[in-house]
């Protein structure tokens, strides 16, 4: 390949500047200089915020994204579990919702018992992680590769278990009482006049980080995650290779619904829990993987900070038709691309 | 008719006469509380059952149709809330007839890009969608209180809304509607929806617009829908946002899987045994654990018989399905392999 003189000095220019920045970079004037830039930049930044936040409207605005953000964190956590358990199995649990106020019901129960707000969002877990398992075991297991069939079971599950949380828990609104490290504002005082933000709504941020990550890292480099990739591919072959795939099958079943379970306490801290919150969680989990792509986390991800911020934004400046723009998202992505944002195409 | 089709129908025959009389020997409760309700149910399902048996789509955006035909009769006539405009009653039901058959071509022009169980999962968003949006809005839905006093019209002197009347009205819509279903199915139309039902790939390599004719099967199962919901309003004079909401929406779903999926006559039997059970359950078990119990009942059926009450008698009867799927073929999904996991099949 020949290259062209004017590209050649370009390059050369350009290497010798990384030279020069690169023996900067190592000495000490240059952390100094790096240094006092950060600073600087901080200061700034902090200077055109406290301009910013004297204008209500930008406050709202900060408000309303936060609120957007949290719940784009919930959704997440209770979709991963939903978008897992499908990638894997091709099931449709649709009593996913069921064991979100499952886990809620759960976690309230034992925090209140034990006081514990960590043993409660534990217990939440394990409750909607034991009831998925005996979904998967006893049901589905039994009708294995017949979507539909397990779908409509799913269903009846739903009916059956929303008249059974009803019968033992009522018709009550609960709320689960976090640590009290986690309760009342985060006041921004740097930030001028901005209020404050609720700390648990803002603990669910990094909260959800943490789980994408860790389900990213099981996934992507446990033999756990080998088998549940192999799985998704080729279940005969994963198969073939010595695996229990009905064991496989079971811990997946049972880590989804464990996700709902601590998406459940979550919400219940956050906000509270009631008959009917199945319904709204399992529609949200549907219109987040409808719109990430069915069976992908990141999709999940990309999915839930999308419908969460619409969602939110929609309430708060037009609430009127506030549910439709979230219906308009689910089309516009179903028209451009079926398989969902980062779903795979069949 | 000639006497070798009168021996074939016999069965069918005698059924429609005992309806017809049906009235003459119950009371008034058992021909309006029952029969009607019954019927109007019976025909939203029907809707349902075109679609899944015939066209392998389970929609639960049924009773979304319905209920826009319903709000649009609400909104178009004679309505008790003082919102909307009151049009003379033949323009309010065609108006709710095309305004329910376009939302039902909208939804299968959304949802027939996906198959399988991603069209449950797309209808049950739509519906639940609606009912939410419903609730939220005022100047077309009136919010959460909905609609009310909306009354049968008064047609050549005859009161639709008499019990006796409308009962005719809604056995009337109920067979029209499950013989032009019977019919339709067997038009080259009907029998292109099947071929596709049982592989995309192969009807789209023959030529036949797939996208086309799914979304024609939904806008014809909107039709029925619209109907039944402009017949639905009309029998409980009111409607709100809960009446279309998730409860009502898997109502009609369980009614459809109850009577089988696979067979027109289902959604009716599955229907009179909704309401039966709906009415009677007071007696049997506390009023609180109904939806227990229907869930219980769509649970067994799914588990023991995937084409309902009406594949299990078939199959007691020794009888072959007559819809022309096998069993449980449908829910197994075994159809539908050929063309992979469940997404729309390639190649238009």
């Amino acid at each position: 390949m020949v290259r062209r003189p004017e590209q050649a000095g370009r390059m050369s220019t350009l290497s010798v500047t990384l030279h020069q920045y690169e023996r900067l970079k190592r000495s000490p004037a240059g952390w100094a200089l790096l240094a006092v830039g950060t600073l600087l930049l901080l200061w700034l930044l902090l200077i055109v915020l406290r301009v910013v936040f004297e204008d209500a409207q930008t406050r709202r605005f900060l408000t309303v994204t936060l609120n957007g953000l949290s719940l784009a964190a919930l959704y997440f956590v209770v979709a991963s579990g939903f978008t897992l358990i499908f990638g894997l199995m091709r099931t449709v649990n649709l009593a996913h919702g069921s064991l979100y106020l499952l886990g809620a019901y759960v976690g309230y129960d034992v925090s209140t018992a034990t006081g514990s707000w960590y043993l409660g969002l534990l217990g939440g877990a394990a409750g909607a992680a034991l009831a998925g398992l005996l979904i998967q075991r006893f049901l589905l297991s039994w009708m294995p590769r017949q979507e539909l069939r397990q779908t409509l079971v799913t269903i009846a599950l739903t009916i059956v278990f929303a008249d059974l949380m009803l019968w033992h828990w009522g018709g009550v609104t609960y709320q689960i009482t976090p640590p009290d490290y986690l309760t009342g504002f985060l006041r921004f005082e740097l930030f001028g006049n901005f209020k404050g933000y609720t700390i648990i709504r803002l603990f669910m941020l990094p909260l959800a980080v943490v789980i994408g990550l860790g389900l990213w890292l099981l996934v992507r480099f446990t033999r756990l995650g080998m088998m549940i990739r192999a799985g998704v591919d080729d279940q005969d072959m994963l198969s073939a290779t010595g695996v229990n795939v009905p064991v496989v099958f079971l811990g997946v079943f049972a880590l989804g619904s464990a996700l709902a379970g601590i998406a459940g306490v979550l919400g219940a801290s956050a906000l509270s829990v009631a008959p009917g919150e199945d319904v709204r969680y399992l529609l949200s989990s549907l219109v987040v993987v409808i719109v990430g792509g069915m069976g992908s986390v990141g999709g999940a991800a990309v999915g839930a900070l999308l419908i969460g911020l619409v969602e939110m934004y929609g309430s708060a400046y037009a609430p009127t038709y506030s549910v439709v723009y979230t219906f308009v998202i689910m089309v516009a992505v179903l028209a451009v691309r079926p398989q969902g944002i980062m779903g795979r195409p069949a | 008719m000639s006497p070798a089709l009168l021996r074939r129908h016999t069965a069918a025959l005698a059924l429609l006469a005992f309806l017809v009389i049906f009235p003459g020997i119950s009371s008034e409760f058992w021909t309006y509380q029952i029969g009607a309700q019954s019927l109007v149910l019976g025909a939203i399902a029907l809707s349902l059952v075109f679609l899944a048996g015939y066209v392998g789509r389970v929609s639960l955006a049924q009773l979304t149709i319905a209920g826009v035909a319903s709000y649009a009769t609400a909104y178009f006539g004679i309505n008790g809330v003082g919102v909307g405009l009151e049009l003379p009653w033949p323009f309010t039901v065609l108006v709710a007839l095309a305004v329910g058959t376009l939302v039902a071509t909208l939804i299968g022009a959304v949802s027939v890009r996906t198959q399988g169980i991603y069209t449950i999962m797309i209808t049950l968003a739509i519906a639940v969608g609606f009912s939410y949006l419903a609730r939220q809005n005022y100047d077309l839905f009136n919010g959460f209180t909905g609609f009310n006093g909306v009354v049968p019209p008064t047609i050549l002197g005859i009161d639709l809304g008499d019990p006796d009347v409308f009962y005719y009205l809604c056995l009337a819509y109920a067979v029209l509607a499950y013989l032009v279903v019977l019919y339709v199915v067997r038009t080259p139309f009907g029998l292109a929806l099947q071929g596709i039902r049982d592989n995309p790939r192969r009807m789209s390599a023959l030529g036949f617009k797939i996208e086309r004719h799914m979304i024609a099967a939904f806008a014809f199962s909107g039709v029925i829908a619209s109907g039944a919901g402009v017949l639905n309003i009309w029998y409980f004079k009111r409607i709100s946002p809960d009446s279309i909401g998730p409860g009502p929406i898997l109502n009609v779903l369980i009614v459809a899987v109850v009577g089988g999926l696979g067979h027109p006559i289902g959604a009716f039997v599955g229907a009179v045994l909704f309401v039966l059970l709906e009415t009677f359950a007071i007696d049997l078990i506390d009023r609180e654990r109904f939806r227990l119990l229907i869930g219980l009942i769509l649970l067994a059926i799914v588990v023991a018989s995937p084409d309902g009450l009406v594949g299990l008698w078939r199959r007691g009867a020794g009888g072959r399905p007559r819809s022309g799927l096998s069993l449980s073929e449908l829910l197994s999904g075994r159809r539908n392999r050929p063309t992979g996991d469940g997404r729309k099949a390639p190649a238009e």
